[in-house]
């Protein structure tokens, strides 16, 4: 057997200690990627053979599905407005627990309870409270002379009600911002003290610095969840519209008015309701190229912020 | 590492994996050379789930293996069509033999897929002839152009339930048959309570009530989804603006969409004992056989008929017609059983005791000839009303095309913002629909 060269050897142990990472890489995120763009350029039902169609799905997703449009705005609504509100209600709640001087037990746990609810159940639950024509939120509205929307049945509100659903669950980020703002060192509150600094001077000059990382934390894995936003969606549109799924029906997602469809609910859709697989591997791709870019324009922010700071 | 051998690896890597990804796309092929008289064990998969069915059912079964010792079956009850199609696509050991679809409008797809074998090799082996055996209508909708690959097991028709003690308080007669008599009856019926809401609604036209979808009323227009070449053509059919119209005259007539929607939302599960029309919110619904079966065991504390659903004013020659589907079953194209499976398919879609049996115990309709004719089919008149509508020459099935039910939820979505108000052209709406579901079609195709 031929001896192997010092670099060699150091190559292959470097590899061994790699292996772990490279076969969970490759099994768990190369291959399926591959997967995905190799059957993006086929005609595939997973049945058939696939067949090579060139650019058709890609054609067939840009101009001919009406879906993709509100799938794709309503995604991106929920990206910008459901993450923007859950960093701040989440920053804020942080805040608050961790300035409460008596009872602060309770209040933590009461904010992050509603966390560790299943999403089928919170879903279910906050339809049923929402229901516009037998749930409790409605007629209390209505005792007090405010005449309350439709919510889940309302194009209007459905996305809205699905953000008041997230913010309800807020205590994940909750706990993080809490551990990050009392990791913030006191003798830099102390010192901006005595230059006489406000609580919104202190927040802005001590607390937002230190936090930054946190957020930037909050923000990246926010969108990148908010992008596959799928189970609350098609539980809440499935509850809402009313409509009984016998065993012979399919789930139509986007009750009501599409206004609830997202792009991953589509892709669910074309390629295990219609079996096209092609088009769903389209759109699969333009939710990872758009998450990949917002991350990385974040990612670049940050360390331009970081090195600003340095 | 030089350059060249860089360049050398790439298509290597590639070449192998597009090797890996063709090989992981095929499932398992399944075969028709086995003996139907060896023992062997079938996997059937339906989706029956009310406790009376899955009893009905397995009597079935127990009847079968009376008759094919050799064969035993595993049933699973409660499946979906979603679960047969993944459990098929992604084949593997245990995948079903035989399985039962809840709907026809899946079939093209099964058919033009090769998911669903075609059973006309095993007729004429084993001498079934369909023609003599199933309606017309029956073989239409469990073949795609050519390919027989599913048989009727028992059909649905849908008619009108009505509450005869709200008829006879309102002075009504009969049922309404025509269009114009519907709207007149449902205004007479319906009572407001409150600024927007209702005690009772005559008839509730809104597509998401339970068996309402769009599809169901359209069809007593009797209308042409596509034309020879297989290209929709709802925008050309007079049937479609006649229908929306008429729809939206019936929700007028009884308070408006938003108010009827609110109500709506109000109605209990449609299989429960909170259905609004055994809790009498509703005076009239559409609705298959199965309904008279359910009142009659929930003990509804009213009197109640059945007739065929009202058909267009113009078209009143045609009254007693309704929309068809059915239960249809088929064998897996992974099955290793094949000529097995042929034998328990055959005995629950031809055998005249079995369907009839089945047809009596589930209060479905009868999908055989003989069957329909057999004198010990269950004599109540309510059931009896669905086998006239079946039998109607006039009577009409959604055609399969090779997307499945994808058009007919096209049709549906477009359906919905219509009866809500959100389109104000129809011409141009339809266009687009056509458009779209040929777009939908040839992609499917390609």
């Amino acid at each position: 057997m031929a001896t192997l060269s010092p670099p060699t050897r150091r190559r292959l142990r470097v590899l061994g200690f790699l292996s772990p990472w490279l076969i969970g890489f490759s099994v768990f995120f190369a291959y399926p990627l591959i997967a995905t763009v190799y059957f993006s350029f086929m005609h595939y039902n997973q049945i058939k053979e696939p067949t090579f169609v060139g650019l058709k799905n890609w054609r067939y997703v840009f101009e001919q599905m009406p879906l993709f449009g509100p799938a794709l705005w309503n995604t991106l609504w929920l990206v910008v407005v459901m993450v923007a509100l859950r960093v701040l209600f989440g920053l804020s709640l942080g805040l608050l627990v961790t300035k409460i001087k008596s009872g602060v037990g309770f209040f933590r746990t009461a904010f992050y309870i509603p966390y560790l609810a299943p999403p089928v159940a919170a879903t279910v639950a906050f339809v049923f409270l929402l229901n516009p024509g037998t749930g409790p939120v409605n007629e209390i509205l209505s005792k007090v002379g405010i005449d309350a929307p439709t919510w889940f049945n309302d194009p209007n509100w459905a996305k809205p009600s699905l953000v008041m659903l997230s913010l309800w669950g807020i205590g994940d980020l909750m706990v993080i911002f809490m551990a990050a703002l009392l990791d913030v060192p006191k003798e830099q509150y102390e010192a901006a003290e005595l230059d006489g600094a406000g609580s919104w001077a202190k927040f802005r000059y001590v607390t937002w610095p230190s936090i930054t990382p946190i957020v930037m934390f909050a923000v990246v894995t926010g969108i990148v969840q908010t992008m596959q936003y799928y189970t609350q969606a098609l539980v809440a549109g499935k509850i809402a519209s009313g409509v009984n799924i016998g065993p012979g029906s399919v789930i139509q997602p986007g009750y009501p008015d599409h206004s609830t469809l997202t792009v991953p609910q589509l892709v669910y859709s074309m390629g295990f309701q219609n079996f096209n697989t092609g088009a769903a591997c389209v759109l699969s791709l333009v939710l990872f190229a758009i998450a990949m870019a917002a991350t990385l324009l974040l990612m670049r922010k940050r360390s331009g912020l970081l090195s600003a700071e340095d | 590492m030089p350059r060249w051998r860089i360049r050398a690896r790439v298509p290597v890597v590639l070449a192998a994996a597009g090797l890996l990804l063709s090989g992981c796309a095929n499932p398992s092929t399944g075969s028709d050379d086995d003996d139907p008289t060896k023992p062997v064990t079938l996997k059937f998969w339906h989706g029956w789930s009310a406790p009376g069915e899955v009893k009905a059912i397995d009597e079935s079964i127990e009847r079968f293996e009376k008759l094919h010792p050799n064969i035993d079956v595993k049933a699973t009850g409660n499946v979906t069509d979603a679960t047969i199609n993944q459990a098929l696509r992604a084949g593997g050991g245990e995948a079903p033999d035989v399985v039962v679809s809840f709907t026809t409008n899946n079939v093209g797809q099964y058919c033009d897929s090769g998911m669903w074998v075609d059973l006309d090799p095993f007729m004429k082996k084993t001498g079934l002839d369909k023609k003599k055996t199933f309606p017309k209508t029956l073989l239409d909708y469990t073949s795609y152009q050519g390919t027989q690959c599913a048989l009727p097991l028992l059909a649905d028709a849908f008619g009108m339930y009505y509450n005869k003690d709200l008829f006879e308080e309102a002075g009504i007669a009969h049922p309404p048959r025509t269009m114009s008599e519907l709207k007149a009856t449902a205004k007479k019926l319906t009572v407001r309570s409150g600024k927007d809401s209702y005690k009772r609604v005559g008839y509730m036209p809104n597509f998401r009530l339970y068996q309402g979808s769009p599809d169901r009323l359209f069809a007593q227009w009797g209308p042409r989804y596509f034309d020879a070449d297989g290209k929709s053509r709802l925008a050309k059919e007079p049937a479609s603006y006649d229908y929306y119209k008429t729809t939206n005259a019936l929700i007028d007539a009884q308070g408006g969409f938003g108010d009827l929607e609110k109500f709506r939302l109000t109605f209990g599960d449609e299989m429960s004992s909170q259905n609004a029309f055994l809790t009498q919110k509703l005076a009239m619904l559409l609705d298959g056989e199965w309904r008279g079966l359910m009142l009659k065991d929930a003990k509804a504390k009213f009197n109640w008929d059945v007739a065929p659903l009202p058909v267009p004013d113009d078209q009143a020659d045609t009254y007693g017609r309704g929309f068809i589907t059915g239960t249809v079953a088929g064998i897996a194209h992974s099955s290793k059983h094949q000529n097995a499976a042929w034998e328990l398919v055959r005995f629950l879609t031809a055998d005249t005791g079995q369907v009839v049996d089945l047809a009596n115990a589930i209060h479905n309709v009868p999908s055989t000839f003989a069957a329909l004719k057999s004198p010990k089919l269950d004599a109540d008149p309510t059931f009896r009303t669905f086998f006239k509508i079946l039998r109607s020459k006039h009577s009409q099935a959604l055609p399969p095309t090779t997307n499945g039910n994808s058009y007919v939820n096209s049709f549906g979505d477009y359906s919905y913002g219509v009866e809500a108000g959100h389109e104000k052209n129809l011409r141009e709406g339809l266009k687009e629909l056509d458009d779209q579901i040929d777009a939908d079609n040839l992609q499917s195709e390609n």
